[in-house]
């Protein structure tokens, strides 16, 4: 079994500190949900982890299976197993979806060693029927001129292909119609098992009804500020975020 | 005190002397026909008389010119074995030369020999269809500021390749054009004519290279392509000689009444390679398509300069010269759009686009138009830019280490260059030699 831990993690852009001391430990199996306010600093949490160099860890730590991962680069920390299924995942002009996956499989193999062009190609279509995406993206300059909801999805693809320990999923759900919000749930919840652990940020209780969490957070101002199980999510549907707020400031007062 | 030293000028002829030039004619066979023998000496007269390019010279401007010698080479003899190639590319005939000899050959099928396809040396061109060469070898004047490399190309131009395909008949597959320079100082002046007849079809793949990256050696080649009324040619010239070479190539395209010619330039080896690319919009209709793809490293300028000259009303041409510079790397593109008076509604278009890999590498750009009539359609322009941190972390985010990565965006980067070859057996191809470059 693997953990990935997040301990009192303190994170800043230039001087500016976003994440301000956030504790968090998913274990293999299990789906940890985080909502929370717009630029609370769930996709600076996400990206840190991952390894974007433009944010700065002013404290605190992420391990995984207890090694810090803190002083890996972005793409070490890829192979290693940590998986960001971007908010907003960039557009590649002319490398195509089948390269660019190849190049990650080639990744992480060992030198010398020759990905096995056709069992690739196998896996790779078997996964896009699984997620309902045309087998004529193969081809397509990575997200260039996808829409919203094909971007996600082939985020997921390339999850899906990587099969990686922990998942960290910055808001998959926004910009998907309902056909594909079920589609991208049901893709996520065929990996989901003893293997793999997700982090799902989102604003909807709507995608928690089809990816039932084990544990809901809510995120605010930086730190994880209350924790249940998925009722926590439905409340927060109904009520909105003022009642935390109003928690947080009695008990910090 | 220090002994007072004669220092000579510097020698306008370098290694091609009088002496060389008299053996190098020695050497042609004795069927040659004359007027091209008086060319040769005329043009060798030229070379003689002519200056090196200068610092001031406004063609030669961001070029480095301490750096161009005539020194220090030689004439290459024979040789019996050529660097094995694979082109990846199935071809309809196949001319191998080396060191300025035709090394061997792969015939074109009796067929299209039937039909009046000629692939053959210069050297029996010049004999067997004395008239067609006659018009188009080296027909057009250099204009782009190599005069004095274009006459010692001509001087010591001992064979090249012959292409000419007659009215009507078009080829599927390429013809292959290999030219070698082996040897430490070899000089080499490799050329190839390409006639396309009226609605004539055919592409030329043509390979420069070396026998290694060690070879201090001095390239002048050149070639002409003409393609007559409705005749499509498409040039794919891939440039690999060794990194250590001095390298000058002039190619001069003339496009007839709605033909269309797509080139495609592919520069990887040389020290310092000057490539002077002209192409003349003769008729309406006619179309040019210039494209290229470099990569420079450390030790290496690439020399770029164009000119799209627009005779007719009507007429297309669309460049795009795309180069991504690593380490101390410089780049230097040039190019001029001329339309002239009555050639109105032209389209023409050019692009540099630098994608520049290091903070130490160098572009230099000037896009120039020369407009003189009122009804066209130009634009120019010149862009650097540096590798796009998100996409990089992107692809990093997926366990592709950033050198690989960055690799993967320089294809990115190419692949709208590659995207406009028709021929998907060329592009592969292409794919394949521009990533030999990246593993060495
Ligand atoms: N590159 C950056 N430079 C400066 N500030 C930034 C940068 N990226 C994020 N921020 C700021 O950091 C804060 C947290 O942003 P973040 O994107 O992590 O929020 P979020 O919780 O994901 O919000 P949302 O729910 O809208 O996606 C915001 O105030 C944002 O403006
Ligand atoms: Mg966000």
């Amino acid at each position: 079994m693997s953990s990935l831990v997040i301990h009192d993690l303190h994170v800043s852009i230039g001087e500016k500190p976003i994440v301000k001391g956030l504790t968090l430990t998913i274990n293999s199996g299990e789906v940890h949900a985080i909502m929370g306010p717009n630029g609370t600093g769930k996709s600076t949490l996400s990206k840190a982890i991952a390894g974007h160099p433009d944010y700065t860890i002013t404290g605190g730590d992420v391990l995984l299976d207890g090694v810090s991962i803190l002083s890996q680069e972005a793409d070490e920390r890829a192979r290693a197993g940590i998986f960001l299924a971007f908010q907003y995942p960039s557009e590649i002009p002319g490398v195509s979806i089948a390269n660019f996956l190849r190049a990650a499989q080639q990744a992480r193999m060992a030198e010398g060693e020759e990905l096995d062009a056709s069992a690739y190609y196998k896996r790779l279509y078997s996964k896009m029927d699984l997620l309902k995406i045309d087998r004529k993206f193969t081809s397509r300059s990575v997200n260039e001129g996808f829409s919203g909801g094909e971007k996600k999805r082939c985020e997921i693809l390339q999850m899906a292909m990587l099969e990686p320990k922990f998942a960290l999923m910055d808001e998959t759900d926004s910009g998907l119609d309902i056909d594909a919000l079920r589609i991208v749930a049901d893709g996520v919840n065929t990996m989901r098992g003893p293997n793999l652990g997700v982090l799902l940020i989102t604003h909807y209780q709507r995608l928690l009804d089809y990816i039932v969490p084990d544990h809901v957070h809510v995120m605010y101002d930086g730190r994880i500020v209350k924790s249940g199980d998925k009722s926590l999510a439905l409340e927060l549907e109904a009520k909105g975020y003022d009642w935390i707020k109003k928690e947080l400031a009695a008990t910090t007062a | 005190m220090s002994a007072t030293t004669l220092t000579a000028p510097p020698s306008l002829v370098g290694s091609f002397t009088p002496e060389a030039f008299a053996a190098h004619l020695a050497s042609l066979p004795p069927t040659l026909p004359a007027w091209w023998i008086a060319r040769k000496r005329a043009a060798y007269a030229r070379f003689a008389a002519l200056p090196l390019p200068s610092r001031t010279d406004e063609l030669w401007r961001f070029s480095s010119i301490g750096t161009l010698t005539l020194d220090g080479f030689t004439l290459p003899a024979a040789v019996t074995s050529v660097p094995h190639a694979p082109s990846g590319i199935p071809q309809a005939a196949k001319l191998v030369f080396a060191n300025g000899r035709l090394f061997s050959r792969q015939p074109l099928s009796a067929e299209l020999s039937a039909r009046g396809v000629i692939v053959d040396t210069l050297q029996n061109a010049l004999v067997q269809h004395e008239t067609l060469v006659r018009e188009h070898l080296l027909a057009q004047p250099p204009k782009l500021g190599s005069p004095k490399f274009a006459a010692l190309h001509e001087a010591f131009l001992a064979d090249g390749a012959f292409i000419s395909v007659p009215r009507d008949v078009q080829l599927d597959l390429p013809i292959g054009i290999f030219a070698y320079a082996l040897g430490a100082t070899a000089a080499v002046f490799p050329h190839t004519l390409v006639v396309a007849g009226e609605n004539a079809r055919v592409s030329v793949v043509e390979y420069f290279g070396s026998g290694d990256d060690t070879e201090a050696q001095f390239a002048a080649g050149a070639n002409d392509l003409y393609a007559g009324h409705g005749a499509q040619i498409a040039y794919i010239g891939k440039q690999s000689w060794s990194r250590r070479a001095l390298s000058f190539q002039s190619n001069s395209t003339v496009v007839r009444r709605d033909a269309r010619v797509q080139s495609l330039n592919l520069h990887l080896g040389g020290r310092q390679a000057r490539h002077e690319s002209l192409s003349q919009l003769a008729a309406p209709g006619a179309f040019s398509e210039m494209l290229a793809l470099t990569v420079a490293e450390t030790g290496q300028e690439f020399d770029q300069r164009t000119l799209q000259i627009h005779q007719a009303p009507n007429t297309k041409s669309d460049l795009l010269y795309k180069n991504a510079l690593r380490g101390t790397a410089k780049t230097i593109f040039s190019g001029l759009i001329v339309v002239d008076p009555d050639a109105q509604k032209t389209d023409a278009y050019q692009s540099n686009r630098n994608l520049m890999l290091s903070d130490d590498a160098e572009a230099c750009s000037l896009p120039g138009l020369e407009i003189q009539a009122n009804d066209v359609r130009c634009t120019h322009g010149a862009t650097s830019s540096r590798i796009d941190p998100e996409q990089e972390f992107y692809l990093q985010s997926r366990g592709i280490a950033k050198e690989a990565a960055d690799e993967l965006l320089t294809f990115g980067f190419f692949e709208e260059v590659l995207n406009r070859l028709v021929n998907d057996d060329l592009h592969e191809a292409l794919r394949t030699l521009i990533q030999t470059k990246f593993k060495q």
